[in-house]
């Protein structure tokens, strides 16, 4: 029942905190942080072992009956995987309500409502079982987030919100056909008609229809990864959304990707996969380096973080189809770091912004004279971005590179190539905004450094990603279990393992 | 006393924290105290854990001390922990014990500059971090030190940082380095794949086992690593970062980019001798890029006019001589070379410092002059520095080190002998352009005002170094003068042993060229001379043949290029002409929909003409 919970005490906060705001702005704000207070100890209770019981590994789990006419159900379940995307969502939830206190002042109670219900999506994305509902939870996720860009977003946010919401809205369509069909071929098979994951994974089919199944899969998830080339909406939607909008792009709703192809695009159809992975590999490689490329040719320094994420999301691709234990563990591990560290940077940009008013770095330039401690931390997380060893990000990537080399070394030696270009975009955001010459501000008067409240989030960002990267073993362990079941079921059968090996 | 190992790089980093988080908070007094003691204390416990390892040797001469396991994941686990032998011993003494000095001499150089405790937090971050290299059991361990030194050197050639061209040359030291890491890293994947393990110790060891003498994986991870140190120790092909590095504060340039970091790829190839020993061509290729880097950085520092740009190419060239030891073999040579250059090299870049910090900061050696009277103590420091660095014969340290580098060449067949040839002829041009640089700057007139006085700290800091760069080669003397091993026994359990030679001919020529190199100096430049003209060769050699030409042209200006033309992301297009056409789809349609019923009528029977036209002829 705990499960149950998680998501209405989100899903009953965001009502609550639209109606609490037509008495005072404040209200939504404290309601929204209570709220996610709650959740976060609610999950945080959920860590431990797991049950194990066969070839599952919930460590809880949650199965209502919703449509049994149609083989619908209220399946819940949780493994490691899904808690630590949970406790990063509800954490950096928590983040955003912090640093929008002063940001947001308009239509406060709405605001707060949406950041809420998008976070109860991406909740329910994480522990859906059943794939109707976690195609409902999928949905719930994007209408919030199409609001928060669209209402409280910069100057083109109906473009981007509008972008957004095409990319994801067809790309979850062709999500759902192949949802539909897959339910229709186990029926044909078993004469069973059901959306139950568990009992759709291992649906025998024949190759072709695999393939095609996989493919609509993997698009939806590739778009909201997103993988090269289908990121464009992403450096739009995150110049445009408000920051806190920003931190829940970047920090969980760019997970779900990741999420299913590990729960489902491998699990599902195991062999497609893996004779499909070259090319996914091929693709985060290639999302590595362009992105790169292109956050180095950014002037908005939002677009500049923007495509830094694309372009960790390249490695997290690279991993995923890398499919083995290393490489896994580097994703969970690379997902939680660029949470931690691309999140902390939309942040410092936004409050840059509220400050100096722009967002152009040809505008900035010799910030640390006039705000040393947003620039110091600036400094310390473009560093984690640019992957350095002992911050959290580092190992994520190595864990990656790891994996990966025992499956492609051309791909991974090219990939290795991202730390290069990292390091060159990353130190071009910390010259161009903080080191140089000072810059006439468009504002003559000097800004003001970070206040408490942003310092206290920066101060839990730092702690987080530097625990993450001299410690992680507590991740790895907590995750280890469910892995191993999703390896097993994503395991190429027999004849198609001989055949990849060949 | 060993149990408190970790304490060493553990207390710098210590005093890094609290610099970082009392930032504006200390007062400067309390700052400087943070970052010199912070460091002495670490050297203080490093020296008696020396003093007991010396006297007392651990079983097996390590010693092993496991932080915590980083991480242990899918059959791959790697661990912080410290080791402790004779290689790292001497490295951790070099780091602590010179670091303290250029502390300390920096703690009065520093007086008066905006962000004096950044200053220290930052050097003190270094410090650790080039600890846990030298330190570290592990490869990823080491490779975290690696990369830590890696920031400390971008964060301090960037210190002054309201002036772009530092940050400039701080990112391109970061960037042209990262190159070579990424290589390291590479390798260091290679290696946890093929040989199950990142332990550095049990990688060395299944390496020889399980690889053959010249087998092609082995080459290939030697090669790798070789790409690592090259980066890290501006070696060829990736050296054009280190010049630019002087725009650093002087004690950096001393302590990164002279006495400690850039050694670090000595210190790897040192430490993976085993993996060397089985690549016989990667080991060829590390002398090779010793001997081609020293004489290309020998000519440079012939050509050019800044002190600092003088010392660094001299710096690069003295570790072209110890990747020439390492790649003939004499690998206790190449170390002693590290140790005798961390004393001489810091002496002279602070010294150049004290110079400097009395004369406004003019770093141009022909607007100096005449300085020997008026700077008597840096004048004295400095001469003794470019003593040693010109091996002059008998009393300097610089001359035992590379006399035993240069013997280890002459014995080592055809190749060494090949290598010989330019370590003999790099040998004169060091001590032509070292003592170039002393008699412009010292002697002739004065051209510039000199201002200030020098406090304890400077003095007793060129003191001691002075004394080390003079008594330092003692430990380690020709069989001809004694005969004395100390540091090559020390090294015996972790180094193979160096070839001994007993024919007086390498030595009496390397004391030779080096003699004439300073008497050529002497006779060129005794009397006050006007900076050169800018003749063709003069400028080849001024920009170190050109690399930085090459380099920019084909690859920084290709990059530069492709991201200003493709800022707009050229996959948006591709989706944008979606929408262009969709639009225009639209604009079609709408057409048809204009309220003429004539249009319509027309529309609708030509539909059902083509209707039945099917129908009837299908």
């Amino acid at each position: 029942m705990i499960l149950l919970w998680l998501l209405l005490v989100p899903a009953a906060g965001g009502v609550l905190a639209w109606i609490a705001g037509a008495r005072h702005p404040d209200w939504p704000r404290w309601i929204a942080l209570f709220v996610l207070a709650i959740d976060f100890i609610l999950a945080l209770t959920l860590i431990g072992p797991a049950v194990a019981s066969g070839h599952t590994s919930w460590i809880a789990s949650l199965d209502l009956p919703w449509i049994p006419q149609l083989g619908i159900s209220f399946e819940l379940g949780l493994d490691g995987l899904s808690l630590v995307l949970i406790l990063l969502a509800i954490a950096l939830g928590f983040v955003s309500v912090v640093i929008s206190w002063t940001e947001i002042t308009d239509r406060v109670g709405l605001f707060h409502a949406n950041l809420l219900w998008a976070t109860t999506g991406v909740i329910g994305v994480f522990l859906a079982l059943d794939l109707f509902l976690f195609f409902f939870f999928w949905e719930l996720m994007l209408v919030p987030m199409y609001f928060l860009i669209a209402l409280w977003g910069h100057e083109r946010r109906f473009y981007a919100a509008i972008k957004f919401f095409i990319f994801t809205q067809g790309s979850g369509l062709i999500m759902l056909v192949a949802i539909l069909v897959l339910v229709f071929v186990h029926q044909h098979a078993t004469g069973h008609l059901t959306f139950d994951y568990l009992a759709l994974l291992g649906t025998k089919m024949s190759p072709s229809t695999a393939f095609w199944l996989m493919l609509g899969f993997f698009i939806a998830f590739a778009v909201k990864l997103p993988a090269v080339p289908f990121h464009t909406w992403l450096p739009d939607a995150h110049t445009e959304a408000p920051t806190a909008g920003s931190v829940l792009l970047a920090g969980i709703l760019l997970k779900t990707g990741a999420y299913g192809l590990i729960r489902f695009v491998v699990p599902l159809f195991p062999d497609a996969a893996h004779a499909f992975a070259p090319v996914a590999m091929a693709l985060g490689v290639i999302g590595i380096l362009y992105a790169a490329l292109m956050a180095f040719g950014q002037n908005d320094m939002k677009r500049l973080v923007a495509y830094s994420s694309v372009s960790h999301m390249g490695f997290v691709l690279l991993g995923v189809f890398a499919w083995n234990t290393l490489a896994l563990q580097g994703v969970v591990v690379q997902m939680l770091a660029h949470g931690i560290s691309t999140g902390a940077l939309f942040i410092l940009v936004g409050a840059l912004q509220e400050r100096i008013h722009t967002r152009d770095m040809r505008l900035m330039g010799g910030l640390w004279g006039a705000v040393p401690r947003l620039s110091a931390f600036g400094m310390v997380f473009a560093i984690a971005s640019l992957g350095l060893p002992g911050l959290g990000n580092f190992i994520g990537e190595f864990l990656i590179l790891l994996g990966s080399f025992r499956v492609s070394v051309p791909l991974t030696v090219i990939a290795a190539g991202g730390l290069v270009a990292g390091a060159a975009y990353a130190l071009l955001l910390v010259q161009r905004a903080f080191h140089g010459k000072a810059s006439p501000h468009p504002d003559a008067a000097k800004p003001i450094d970070l206040t408490a409240p942003h310092l206290a989030v920066m101060a839990v960002l730092v702690i987080a990603i530097i625990g993450l990267g001299l410690y992680p073993q507590p991740i790895f362990d907590q995750v280890a279990p469910g892995l191993a079941v999703l390896q097993h079921n994503g395991a190429p059968s027999v004849g198609a393992a001989a055949q990849g090996s060949q | 006393m060993r149990e408190l190992l970790w304490l060493v790089p553990t207390l710098p980093l210590l005093g890094s924290a609290i610099l970082m988080l009392g930032a504006g908070r200390l007062s400067t007094r309390v700052e400087a105290m943070i970052g010199a003691l912070s460091v002495g204390l670490a050297a203080i416990i490093a020296f008696t854990i020396a003093a007991g390892f010396l006297l007392y040797a651990p079983a097996g001469t390590v010693y092993e001390q496991t932080l915590w396991r980083w991480l242990d994941v899918g059959g791959f686990s790697a661990e912080i922990g410290l080791r402790l032998d004779a290689l790292s011993l001497v490295m951790m003494l070099v780091i602590t014990g010179v670091g303290f000095f250029i502390h300390l001499f920096a703690t009065e150089f520093m007086e008066g500059e905006e962000g004096y405790g950044r200053f220290f937090a930052h050097l003190n971050l270094f410090v650790a971090a080039m600890l846990l290299l030298v330190l570290a059991d592990d490869f990823l361990a080491l490779y975290a030190g690696w990369e830590g030194v890696g920031l400390g050197s971008y964060l301090l050639i960037g210190f002054w940082w309201r002036d772009p061209a530092n940050g400039l040359a701080a990112r391109k030291a970061f960037i042209v380095t990262r190159i070579g890491d990424t290589a390291l890293l590479i390798g260091l994947l290679l290696i946890a794949s093929r040989l199950g393990t990142l332990d550095i110790a049990g990688a060395m060891k299944n390496a020889s086992q399980t690889w053959q003498v010249g087998s092609p994986v082995a080459t290939v991870a030697a090669f790798l690593l070789l790409g690592g140190a090259v980066g890290k120790s501006a070696q060829l092909p990736l050296q054009t970062w280190l010049p630019d590095a002087m725009a650093g504060p002087t004690p950096v340039s001393a302590l990164i980019h002279a006495a400690t970091m850039v050694t670090a790829g000595v210190y790897l190839i040192a430490r993976t001798h085993a993996l060397f020993l089985i690549a016989p061509s990667a080991q060829l290729a590390v002398g090779v890029v010793g001997g081609a880097t020293l004489l290309l950085a020998g000519f440079s520092a012939l050509a050019q006019n800044d002190i600092k740009r003088i010392l660094a190419y001299s710096t690069m060239s003295q570790i072209g001589y110890m990747f020439l030891a390492l790649g003939v073999g004499a690998w206790s040579a190449a170390l002693f070379h590290l140790m005798t250059h961390a004393f001489f090299k810091a002496l002279l870049f602070l010294s150049a410092g004290a110079i400097t910090m009395r004369i406004h900061h003019e770093q141009n050696i022909f607007k100096m002059g005449g300085l020997a009277r008026r700077l008597p103590a840096a004048f004295w420091s400095f001469l003794i520095g470019s003593a040693a660095l010109a091996a002059l014969p008998l009393v300097t340290a610089g001359f035992y080190s590379k006399e035993a580098i240069l013997s280890g060449a002459w014995a080592d067949g055809t190749s060494g002998r090949v290598l010989w040839v330019a370590g003999i002829f790099g040998a004169f041009i060091t001590g032509l352009y070292i003592f170039r640089a002393v008699f412009i700057v010292f002697f002739g007139e004065e051209h510039t005002h000199v201002s200030g006085t020098y406090g304890w700290r400077v003095i007793v800091t060129l003191t001691v170094l002075s004394v080390l760069s003079v008594v330092g080669g003692l430990i380690e003397l020709p069989p001809v003068f004694g005969h004395v091993t100390l540091l090559s026994n020390l090294l015996a359990p972790v180094l193979p042993a160096t070839r001994e030679v007993t024919n007086l001919t390498p030595l009496l020529l390397a004391s030779l060229v080096a003699l004439l190199g300073i008497a050529l100096a002497a006779v060129l430049y005794w009397r006050p001379t006007r900076a050169p003209a800018e003749t063709p060769l003069w400028r080849f050699w001024h920009a170190a043949g050109g690399f930085d030409w090459l380099y920019d042209r084909l690859l920084v200006r290709p990059v530069l290029w492709a991201a200003r033309v493709g800022r707009n992301d050229v996959v948006d297009r591709v989706y944008d002409s979606i929408v262009w056409a969709t639009r225009v789809a639209h604009q079609e349609v709408r057409r048809t929909q204009n309220g003429r019923v004539r249009w319509y009528t027309a529309g609708l029977a030509i539909g059902s003409i083509c209707l039945i036209a099917i129908a009837v002829l299908r």
